[in-house]
This record gives C-alpha cells, sequence and structure tokens, in this order.
C-alpha cells in the first residue's frame, strides 16, 4: 500500500507539470517506464491488448471472443468498400502510400505543409471529397470498415510517430498532452486519472485499462456499442462518462490528443481493428 | 405459424417423435427442422422453456455434461458459453439464462453424426444461473453455473 | 455481401464448424432511448447446417442469443474438401445460407 502510494506520488510529481523542459522522447519513455513498473508482469508488446494484459478473467473471455470476433464482418465490409471506385473511377488506393495496405502505422503524423495533424479516418474522407464524393460520418459505419481493413492489413507493423522539427507540431503535442492530463467535466477527472494512475483499478466492475498501447487496436469493436467505432467515437464517449461536453470528431483537440496519445505508444504494434467489453 | 402445428409441437409424444426422426435423419428439411419452438421461447420460467424445447421438465445433474461459461460476464450482452458432454446418443440440447426475462436462449437438435457440443454467445440480463440441458435416450441431463453480470463503471 | 462467415476445420474425423452471423439479433425488449418505444424484435430464429445435402444440425434461437451471433458445433463423418452449408432464417422472414470448403 504505501509502496503504491509513493509510486503514485513520484508519478504525480513527474507527470503533473506539463514540464517546461521536458522533450516528448523524455515524456514517452516517462510514459513507457511507469507503466512497465505499475505491471511488471505485463512484456511490454503485451499492453497492446489493454485490460486483457493484466486480468485473467476478462483476457479469457476476450480470447473466446476472438476465436472468431464480430469485427471481422467489418473487415470484410470494409476491404469491400476499400476497393469499391468512386464514380470518378479511382479508389481509395490513389490517395494513400503503398496503395492504403499496410499503413495505418502512420497515422496520425504532422503535415508540415498544412500545419495540423492528419488522422487516418482525416486521410479517409480527403481521399472521398477530393474524388467528388461525400464524406461519410466520423464515428461508426463505413469509415470504421474501411479505417478497420486498413489496420486489419497493418497488423504487425510498429508504430513509430515522429514530432518534426517545428514548433507547430510540438505545440500540437503539448495539447494533445494538455488535453490529457487536464481534469474536466463534472467528475473532474482527466484521462490520467482513469488511464494512468489509477490504471489496472476498478470503477465498480469495470477494470481500467493502461493508457500505453490504447490507441494501438482501433478501430474497435464494442460489446457495449454492438459494433464498430473510431477511436474519436470512443474520445467522445470518454469526455460524456466525466460529465463533459465532448469535442467534435475529427477537430484539433481530438487530433492533437491521437497525436499525444499514439506517440506515447511507439514501439507497439498495430493491432487492430480490436473486440472489447 | 398456424394452429395446427402450434398443438402438434405442444404435444410431448409428437415432439419426441420429431426429435427422433431428425436424428435418423428421415425427416427431409430443406431450412428449418420442424416447427419453431416458439411457446419454449416465450415461456417465462425455466420449467416451460425446458418442457418446451425438450419435452419434459424432468432434469438431474450430470457431471457427464459440463458447461464452460464466465464467473463474471464482462458484458452481459456476449456471453461466451460452450456445452459438452460425454454422453452418447445426444440428440438435442437447450441453454438456459433463468434470469432472463425468457429464459430460454437457444435449443439445438443434433443428428447422430453431431458430437455434443455447441459454442455460442448469450444476453444475460443480470445474474443468474445458466443451466445447459443435454437430452440422451429420452432422458434430460444437466449442468448449471451462475454468472455473475455486474454494472460498469465507466458510464454503464 | 453475405451475412455469413464460416470456418470448417476436420481433424481425425471431427469437423469442427465455426460460424459468424450478422445480424441485429433485436429481443424485442429494447426500448429506443429517444421516443421510449420498444424496438421490435428482429432476431434469427433457425439456423440449419448440411452436409452432402443432409442435414446435420439445426438451432432454434431467440432473442438471448448475441447481436452478430456465433456458433460452433462439431460432427462426423466429413471429409476435407467436402462442403458444408449454412442457412439461416428470421421473425421477418428474411433469410441467407453459405457454403464453405472443409479444410
Amino acid at each position: 500500500m504505501k509502496k503504491t502510494l509513493a509510486t503514485l506520488g513520484l508519478a504525480l510529481m513527474i507527470a503533473l507539470p506539463l514540464s517546461a523542459g521536458a522533450t516528448p522522447k523524455q515524456d514517452q519513455e516517462e510514459f513507457q517506464k511507469y507503466f512497465m513498473e505499475r505491471f511488471p508482469n505485463t512484456p511490454f508488446e503485451d499492453f497492446v491488448n489493454g485490460v486483457y494484459s493484466i486480468d485473467a478473467a476478462s483476457r479469457e473471455q476476450w480470447m473466446e471472443i476472438e476465436e472468431f470476433a464480430p469485427y471481422e464482418l467489418n473487415i470484410t465490409k470494409g476491404e469491400e468498400l476499400f476497393n469499391k471506385p468512386f464514380a470518378n473511377g479511382k479508389t481509395y488506393a490513389s490517395c494513400f502510400e503503398n496503395g492504403g495496405i499496410g499503413i495505418r502505422q502512420n497515422y496520425p503524423y504532422f503535415d508540415t505543409k498544412r500545419g495540423e495533424v492528419i488522422t487516418l479516418e482525416l486521410a479517409i474522407n480527403e481521399c472521398r471529397t477530393a474524388n467528388g464524393e461525400k464524406a461519410l460520418g466520423w464515428k461508426k459505419g463505413a469509415i470504421a470498415d474501411i479505417s478497420a481493413y486498413m489496420a486489419y492489413t497493418s497488423r504487425g507493423n510498429i508504430f513509430d510517430i515522429e514530432i518534426p522539427d517545428d514548433p507547430r507540431a510540438l505545440a500540437a503535442y503539448d495539447r494533445g498532452k494538455k488535453h490529457f492530463y487536464q481534469k474536466r467535466g463534472q467528475l473532474n477527472m482527466a484521462c490520467a486519472d482513469c488511464h494512468k494512475f489509477y490504471a489496472g483499478n476498478l470503477i465498480r466492475a469495470d477494470l481500467l485499462s493502461p493508457a500505453l498501447g490504447q490507441l494501438t487496436h482501433f478501430p474497435v469493436y464494442r460489446s457495449k456499442w454492438g459494433g464498430l467505432g473510431t477511436t474519436h467515437r470512443r474520445y467522445a464517449g470518454c469526455n460524456e462518462q466525466v460529465r463533459a461536453k465532448p469535442f467534435p470528431a475529427q477537430g484539433e483537440e481530438y487530433r492533437d490528443l491521437e497525436f499525444f496519445h499514439t506517440y506515447m505508444s511507439n514501439g507497439l504494434a498495430v493491432n487492430g481493428p480490436g473486440a472489447r467489453k | 405459424m398456424n394452429l395446427i402445428r402450434r398443438k402438434f409441437v405442444k404435444t410431448t409424444a409428437f415432439l419426441s417423435l420429431g426429435a427422433t426422426l431428425a436424428g435418423s435423419g428421415l425427416l427431409i428439411p430443406q431450412r428449418a427442422l420442424g416447427a419453431y419452438a416458439t411457446d419454449a421461447f416465450a415461456a417465462r420460467d425455466v420449467e416451460g422453456a425446458v418442457s418446451g424445447s425438450l419435452g419434459s421438465s424432468s432434469y438431474s445433474a450430470s457431471d457427464a455434461v459440463t458447461l464452460k461459461a464466465p464467473d463474471i460476464a464482462e458484458n452481459g450482452a456476449v456471453v461466451p458459453v460452450t456445452v459438452s458432454s460425454t454422453m452418447g446418443n445426444v440428440d438435442a440440447i437447450s441453454i438456459i439464462a433463468a434470469s432472463n426475462p425468457g429464459p430460454l436462449t437457444s435449443t439445438y437438435q443434433l443428428s447422430s453424426a453431431c458430437e455434443p457440443f455447441v459454442s455460442t454467445r448469450i444476453k444475460m440480463a443480470k445474474t443468474g444461473d445458466v443451466i445447459a440441458i443435454v437430452k440422451a435416450n429420452g432422458k434430460l441431463y444437466s449442468a448449471t453455473k451462475e454468472v455473475k453480470v455486474t454494472i460498469g463503471g465507466c458510464g454503464g | 455481401m453475405a451475412t455469413l462467415k464460416i470456418r470448417a476445420k476436420e481433424q481425425d474425423g471431427v469437423t469442427t464448424v465455426k460460424t459468424l452471423i450478422s445480424h441485429p439479433m433485436e429481443s424485442g425488449q429494447r426500448k429506443d432511448s429517444k421516443t421510449g418505444k420498444l424496438i421490435p424484435g428482429h432476431y434469427v430464429t433457425e439456423l440449419t447446417a448440411e452436409h452432402n445435402g443432409k442435414q446435420v444440425m439445426s438451432a432454434n434461437w431467440g432473442g438471448g442469443i448475441s447481436k452478430n451471433p456465433y456458433l460452433s458445433f462439431k460432427f462426423k463423418g466429413a471429409a476435407a474438401g467436402d462442403s458444408i452449408k449454412i442457412s439461416w432464417v428470421d421473425n421477418m422472414g428474411k433469410s441467407d445460407s453459405a457454403e464453405a470448403e472443409i479444410k
């Protein structure tokens, strides 16, 4: 108990000041070291499995679902959608590096020409509108299916998000980091409260998943949703759960958060789409 | 489903006959096997669910029936359940969630080619017993497990 | 898109079949959070499996089976290269079927 408190205290001291002087690389090292120490029995690469990497009982149920996971239906659908040409004859492949196959680990990235963070879902919709098609909804449905297919073709690829040597990129990263550690909502809780400082603890009967590796399995099929959803769908849900007003999907706030959040998990492998409760 | 078929299903004798014919492969179902067990699914109690689907409400616990289900369901909407048995001549299996408004989740008619094994995912409204009932040689044998269904903390 | 995915594998004379079906499996007991009205039941009622034209297994399902339902069963008498056919019907009269090669 004392050791836990001491560790928490130490963690708070390190993490709380949006430390002037700490580089993103230092943040990332501290972040990963924190989780490795907090869950010493979990090998680094297993953090991609969230709560299933730290709880045997739920892992067993998850393995049963993985036998034939519902997201397989979404992957098939996503593949069909991905390969279907637009009205102008072009396909999604024309918008992406390597034809859109095996590239999930490159997102999100900071586009120095445009001065903003580009996520995979943003790129998918921009591909559509550039080719005369209507944009898809951001949180579920077709965009999630396409994202699931693209993630699936990238399974096993290692995330290595870069922060270009550009003050705007650093600013985006800092905004994302700030969101992560900032308390919000009527419940006055930060992402870090549940997913860093209290990761592995219970809130009612839910086990809190570690933030390390969290985004590697998106988009995610949640039993709760009975369907597939994107990262920003979950971000909005989390904000609502602490009774904070959610930000718009694919707006600057969530893209910056996704940038920081993914960067923290560099070194881990793509394993989307995932199945979770 | 018309009234005549409904009465057909209700009569135990005919249900057993149906099961036997099905087992021998003599019934020629192109899609469905005989009548849908409407009454069994409509039953609001375990007894009705069992008798409606397997022809009798009398069953006894047996070590020869194995039921795999989680102690605490991660999510009540998707609870993985697997039923297996070491018995021979198993021609039907029913899976019951005692605390559901309609306890019968599903019932399976197995031909003689089938192994006594079935695995699926059920919904559970709340904590309760999951009962697997296996029909072999005209008798019913069961395995029961309590599965806890909890309220999540992440906003339910 | 076909609503069924099937995997069938034969080993030591026993074929294990796993199927995943895209279906809402609406029980009829859920309320629409916006209108407060009950969402009508829409679920697969019967599922059958055929091998070489002969029915091997049939299932009766109710609204108590999970959304995007999964089923696994095992049977003897098939060989790798044979095909297994799975068909479903729901309470609204919709249906679909698919075949898969036993590996």
